[in-house]
Formats: structure tokens, sequence, C-alpha cells
């Protein structure tokens, strides 16, 4: 969008605007070249980031973790002990993760993350959050009726099934351990690492 | 303070939209932008923790909150406190936002406040962990009762979960209190526990079989002999 004209013409600093270009958009490039002109930030800071989050930081890298500890027992246990220290073996980049705990699903016990407050979420394993996660929508309810929003999100729990809702409210971050599939026992750990999504991984799926 | 950002258990948000499964990070490249100027609070001074940034956006337009989406929240907290701290004005900015297609009738989000602001204190470490002499106060399956006292600035003891019955199931050591560092009093580090509470303990039509869980500092906790106490059941 900001690389772009629309031939209408009048453009400042080398800009202008599609008609669908929303207000926050606008304003944003306008704060951004400020900074630029003040020497607080650099266009390609801009393109780092966009590389960094699209390519190196995600929930490719949660799933590792994930995979890892359907293999391997022991790590299992050091991951749920101090999640912090077990994710140390991958150096991962990307922050907010000072501490991490890891919550294991089991046969009836069911875990879901939220943060009500802000939007907080382990971005080391998890990459960015999908919006919906930032949205009122799960933020109001997921506290308050999580059995009816995870079955409206195709995840419909038997009845007898304990749900654990984790609202991240300090800078402790969460991640679901999901059960790992039937069927799957033979895979190699790189082979379930593929198969395991970032919605299984924040709890509104399963793996 | 009680903001449009404090959304637990609050009703009418409709329902969870997932979207399309493969949208990108960041679907248009300002909200990167926005992201990345995430770090320029401590290049200028205008923050130089998590806790000021958060309160920023707290402070925003309410209406602009749940209108703006998440990067348009963080903008709105970012130009807040830029222009609180004098890097820029919302003249400059908005002059320039109208130069490139903004119209004048635009929600702005920021709502910075005329009196500036608190004076800016370095962390004392890197990160928010932090040590101290003295034993938690609360030890494991110990039942509490969260405050009831709203704080008119940041706070991370949600209004839902206000002046309610839990137990503690994890001590986290200390943390800097976010209360404090927002506000540029300091980080006067406390203990840390989960606390989990009974959906059904937290609301009336709360559902059965389901736990909630808390991370809160020390202070939002009294102890928990309730045996006298005028809202035990």
């Amino acid at each position: 969008m900001t690389d772009k004209t629309d031939g209408t013409g009048d453009s400042h600093h080398g800009h202008a605007h599609h008609h669908e270009s929303s207000p926050q958009a606008i304003r944003a490039e306008a704060l951004e070249s400020l900074l630029i002109e003040r020497g607080l930030l650099k266009a390609s800071d801009v393109d780092h980031v966009i590389v960094q989050y699209e390519e190196r930081v995600g929930p490719m890298n949660g799933a590792k973790v994930v995979a890892r500890a359907w293999k391997d027992p022991a790590f299992k246990t050091r991951l749920l002990n101090d999640g912090t220290k077990a994710i140390q073996d991958f150096k991962f980049e990307g922050g907010q993760t000072e501490k991490l705990v890891v919550v294991a699903n089991e046969s009836n016990i069911h875990n879901v993350v939220v943060c009500t407050l802000c939007s907080c979420y382990p971005w080391a394993v998890l990459g960015l959050p999908p919006k919906w996660y930032k949205d009122p929508a799960y933020r109001s309810r997921i506290v308050r009726e999580p059995r009816k929003v995870l079955a409206e999100m195709g995840l419909a729990l038997p009845s007898d099934t304990e749900i654990k809702v984790w609202d991240s409210s300090a800078e402790v971050r969460y991640m679901v351990l999901p059960e790992q599939p039937a069927g799957t026992e033979n895979m190699t750990e790189s082979e379930l690492a593929n198969r395991v999504s970032r919605d299984a991984m924040i709890g509104v799926a399963h793996a | 303070m009680d903001g449009i950002h404090d959304l637990g258990g609050k009703q009418g948000h409709g329902k969870v939209d997932k979207g399309q499964p493969s949208a990108r990070n960041f679907a248009e490249r300002w909200q990167a932008a926005v992201f990345t100027m995430s770090n320029v609070g401590p290049k200028c001074g205008a923050w130089t923790n998590t806790d000021t940034f958060r309160h920023g956006v707290e402070r925003i337009s309410p209406t602009a909150y749940l209108t703006h989406g998440y990067y348009g929240r963080w903008l709105g907290g970012i130009e807040t406190l830029l222009v609180e701290a004098g890097v820029v004005t919302q003249k400059e900015i908005t002059t320039r936002a109208l130069a490139i297609g903004a119209k004048e009738n635009d929600l702005i989000a920021a709502q910075p406040n005329k009196q500036v602001a608190t004076p800016i204190k370095q962390p004392a470490a890197q990160g928010a962990q932090r040590s101290l002499n003295h034993a938690p106060k609360f030890d494991i399956h110990t039942q509490i009762r969260t405050t009831n006292q709203s704080v008119p600035g940041h706070t991370r003891l949600p209004a839902y979960a206000r002046g309610k019955t839990g137990t503690v199931i994890k001590h986290h050591g200390v943390w800097v209190f976010p209360d404090s560092n927002a506000h540029g009093e300091g980080e006067q580090p406390q203990h840390l526990y989960t606390i989990a509470f009974r959906a059904t303990d937290l609301w009336d039509d709360g559902e059965h079989g389901v736990q909630v869980s808390l991370d809160l500092f020390e202070s939002y906790l009294h102890a928990g002999d309730y045996s006298n106490d005028i809202y035990q059941q």
C-alpha cells in the first residue's frame, strides 16, 4: 500500500493513497515518516521485522517442541516442570518468553490460553498471535463460556472434560501441549512437527 | 483502570471470527511499521518498559480500541506516549496524515494527557524477574481472596476477578510490579502466583467443570480464612 500511487496526483513524500487505506494506516505512515526524519526508525527496520516474523518466528517453533515432547518422555517431563529452561535447547528468537509455562492436555482435561487485558502470547514459540486471539469476542468470552466458544470454533468437548483457561495476566506466557493423535506413534519427530497446528497449541483445536 | 481493554467476561462482542487460516502476520505493511515503532520508546525515553507501553494502549479512545484493530491500538498507544514525551506533536502527525490522504473527521486513537508525564526511569535489569529477601506470603494450595479495589492506573488484576476466592497453585518468584512501574513509580518487585478460580465462583452463570487461572501479584491477595466472611456461602 505504501509504495503505490493511485495516479490521482498530489502526493507528498512520494506517497499517495488508494481510497481504501484505513485512517490508521495513513496515520501510521505519517508517524513512521516523522520518526524516520528524527533518526528513531529506519524503513529497513520494518523490512527486517517482516522477514523475521514471516520466516523465523512462528508456530513451527512450538510445533518442534510439541513433537519432541511426544517422542521423548524425559523431555516432556522437563518441559512441564520448567518450560523456560526446556526450550533453551532450541535457541529460538522472538521474545515474550521470559517465563514459559507449558500445560498438558489429558484425556479428561483440556487447556486453553487467552490474555483478556492485552493480547499476551508466547512469541518465541508461537510467533505473533492470530487476529481472532486479539479480538474482543475471544478475549471477552473464552474465560466466561469456554465450552460454548470452543464448540463454536469447532472443538466440541465431552461434557465431563474439565476445561482449564489460562488468562496470561503477568509476564508468564502459556503454551498448550496437545495430546498426540492416535496412529502417529511411528512418525518421526519432524513428521510430527509438521502436523501440530498453531490452534492446538493455543488450545482451540486438537492436534 | 476500568478501561475498555478489560474485556474478560464482557458480553455482546459476538462470535469469534477465525478468518482465513493462512492469513499473514502483517496483512498490510503499516502494521509491521507499528510493530517496529514499539521499539522506539527506549531510544527517545518515551517509555522504557512494557508496563508504560501497555498503559499507553489502555488509555486510547475506547471507540478506537474496539474498531482500529490490534495494530491500530498500538499506534494509538505509541502516539499517546510520544506526544506526552514531547518527541512529536499531534499537530505534526495530523498535518502529515492530511497531506497523504487522511480526512479531517478521522477518529484519532491517541488521547495524550496535556500535563506531561512521569519521569522516565531506566529498568534496574533486563526482563522483569527480580529477587527479594523476604519469603512469599502464601503457600501452594492456600485459599486467598483477591482485593475488591479498582485502581485508577495500570493493573494486572482484571475486573472479573476482583473480590473473588481462589487457590494458589504456583509461585513464580519475584517480578516487577506493573501497577507502579507503568507510572514511573519504580519497580517495587513482588511475589507472583498463579491463582486458580472455579468459573462458578467468578460468575453466577459460570460453566461447571471450568477453572480460570490468573497470574496475580501478592498485593492483590488477602489471606483466606473466610469463616466470618459475609460472602461465605
